[in-house]
């Protein structure tokens, strides 16, 4: 699907959230634990299992980002799935902590 | 990204936790999804912006969301500007949904104002699946908060940021998640200043529990940061210096209070030696922004502070009179007259550029081709790469063609014994071009001697930067925010 900055991502398969932070305007398959993701949290019915390999985790207000640098998910809930797009693992994008300044 | 992202966000990773309130009420993340969901309806295809004119207000947040979520500008208005300019303000803002507070409501006759606790209070009658929920605004080109400035050199002007400004500065200076369960944020800056969004925004995407006083005293300020084991404060130089008064040289057992940021004009020196002792066991953060450039574009954090004070190094020790160093994702450039970037050290106009700078008026979009805002401050960078600001360019006396900062002779002045406020300007002067005036506070019960403070500014600095003449006064004019208000002060020497 196309996906525009600000949708929701949520995990067919554990209990992770992203939301997309820079998408490109193409056609994207993302996945979490290796599976399609869902529109709501609610439609989360145990039907299907993690695929291997997949199993990475997502941890809360960290950014993952492809090899490309085209795409940035920001995790808004955390889970043990790992998301990738179109096949690809996303990596875990590295930020400097600043000081609290407001 | 659009701020009604930042909803689904809150709701998403924060549906549990509590992030607004005190002892009287606490709103959860979705608790609050759902306000913001219910106000929009009232906002949406109704009105052309909303207006805020009164004090702080614990739901403010759910006032902006709201009406970002409905897609429409929030404009907050400074409820303490006189009669005349505050209506004037409020009427360049037609259809207008205009909330207010009960001290103000009177104030505001003729451009139907409506209190905010009436306003909140009237969402919980709403059936949103009878009314039908509205789908969540999502341009972020869109101006999501109009601010005045504060007009210390002219009139106050209509700054637009727009959604993508403030969700740059928020993705690329704050981590989602980043505070624990336990911390809670003291709003104490009013919400017509740019510090007071950005404290609300931040907060609110770290997670961090907002706490609101209503108008800000130092007394019902300490006892809150005690009452509510507040971790994070973020202060105007005013109300730190009125806190430190408050305290009167007592060293206070705030051990909840990990951070303490200040910001929105200049303090001095003396202020932060004195804040640092008082509270030892704080972190000190200078944060140093603009309305322009949707807040803090530089901070010195705390590990800065205590080493300023500690170190026998005097580049170290100065950094303490330094606003830091500029955040990853902004660009700074200082620039001579001719326009050419110059080398650290060397003093200049601040330009700058980035995803969060906006530079943008109603009337004009002030940034240049290539996306620089010029800040008409004047300062300069030190070769690790620390800001100083010297002032606004438009304050700079011009003396016998040699440019001089007020603040420089401002920083002597206020280190010398008794001198509790000062302020330096230019008065034309047929000889010079311009002479130095300065104008001092004494501390109470003290005396200072004009002719002694001119003979230490002459030892500190020069005779050409030593004030003409010293006039000792009983008070300054400031803005709310601690900003000095030059203009008026010159203006008043003028006509004695």
């Amino acid at each position: 699907m196309i996906l525009k900055p600000g949708a929701r991502l949520i995990s067919a398969v554990c209990t992770a959230e992203l939301m997309t932070v820079k998408v490109p305007k193409t056609e994207l398959k993302v996945t979490i634990g290796g599976v399609a993701t869902i529109a709501s949290a609610a439609a989360r019915d145990g039907s299907v299992s993690m695929t291997n390999g997949h199993d990475g985790g997502t941890l809360m207000g960290k950014r993952y980002v492809d090899e490309a640098d085209s795409i940035e998910l920001l995790c808004t809930k955390a889970g043990a799935g790992a998301v990738a797009v179109n096949g690809e693992l996303l990596q875990l994008k590295e930020a400097k902590a600043l000081p609290a300044s407001d | 990204m659009h701020l009604s992202s930042l909803i689904e966000m809150v709701e998403s990773g924060y549906d549990d936790r509590v992030l607004l309130g005190d002892e009287n009420f606490r709103l959860t993340g979705s608790d609050f999804g759902f306000l913001v969901r219910l106000g929009a309806t009232q906002v949406h295809n109704k009105y052309a912006s909303v207006m805020y004119v009164g004090e702080n207000h614990a739901l403010l947040p759910v006032a902006l969301f709201a009406t970002a979520w409905a897609g429409v500008p929030f404009v907050p208005v400074n409820y303490r500007l006189e009669d005349r300019q505050l209506r004037s303000l409020i009427e360049r803002y037609p259809n207008s949904l205009v909330l207010t507070d009960p001290l103000t409501v009177d104030r505001l006759e003729g451009l139907s104002p409506q209190i905010f606790d009436e306003w909140v209070r009237e969402l919980s009658n709403i059936d949103l699946e009878e009314v039908g929920p509205i789908k969540p605004a999502e341009n972020d080109d869109d101006v999501a908060v109009v601010l005045f400035t504060s007009g210390t050199t002219s009139e106050p002007k209509s700054a637009l940021l727009r959604h993508r400004h403030l969700m740059a500065y928020l993705l690329g200076s704050v981590e989602f998640g980043s505070a624990d369960e336990s911390e809670a944020v003291l709003v104490s800056v009013p919400p017509y200043h740019v510090a007071g969004i950005a404290n609300m925004l931040s907060n609110l995407f770290s997670g961090r529990r907002l706490v609101y006083l209503q108008s800000f005293s130092a007394p019902a300020w300490l006892e809150t940061v005690q009452r509510e084991a507040i971790t994070h404060a973020m202060v105007v130089p005013t109300m730190l210096a009125r806190v430190l008064d408050e305290l009167d040289g007592e060293i206070v057992d705030r051990s909840s209070l990990r951070t303490l940021s200040y910001g929105g004009a200049k303090v001095s020196e003396r202020i932060i030696r004195l804040a640092l002792q008082a509270f030892p066991t704080t972190g000190f953060v200078n944060a140093y922004g603009l309305t322009e450039t949707a807040s803090t574009i530089a901070v010195l954090g705390p590990d800065d502070h205590r080493n300023a004070l500690t170190s026998d190094n005097p580049m170290i020790q100065r950094r303490l009179s330094s606003v830091g160093q500029v955040l990853p994702m902004v660009e700074i450039e200082i620039r001579d007259d001719h326009e050419n970037a110059v080398e650290p050290g060397v003093s200049g106009l601040i330009y700058l550029r980035g995803e969060q700078v906006s530079g943008e008026y109603a009337s004009a979009n002030l940034l240049d081709g290539d996306g620089w805002f010029c800040t008409r401050d004047q300062g300069f960078i030190d070769s690790d790469g620390y800001l100083f600001i010297d002032g606004r360019v438009d304050d700079t006396i011009i003396r016998g063609g040699e440019n001089i900062a007020p603040a420089e002779i401002e920083e002597v002045l206020l280190a010398q014994p008794g001198v509790a406020e000062a302020c330096v300007v230019g008065l034309p002067d047929d000889e010079w071009g311009q002479r130095i005036v300065a104008v001092v506070v004494q501390q109470d019960g003290r005396t200072v001697e004009p002719n002694i403070l001119q003979e230490a500014v002459r030892k500190v600095l020069r005779g050409s930067k030593t004030p003409e003449e010293i006039v000792v006064r009983d008070s300054l004019p400031h803005t709310e925010t601690g900003k000095m208000l030059r203009r008026v002060v010159q203006s008043e020497l003028l006509a004695r």
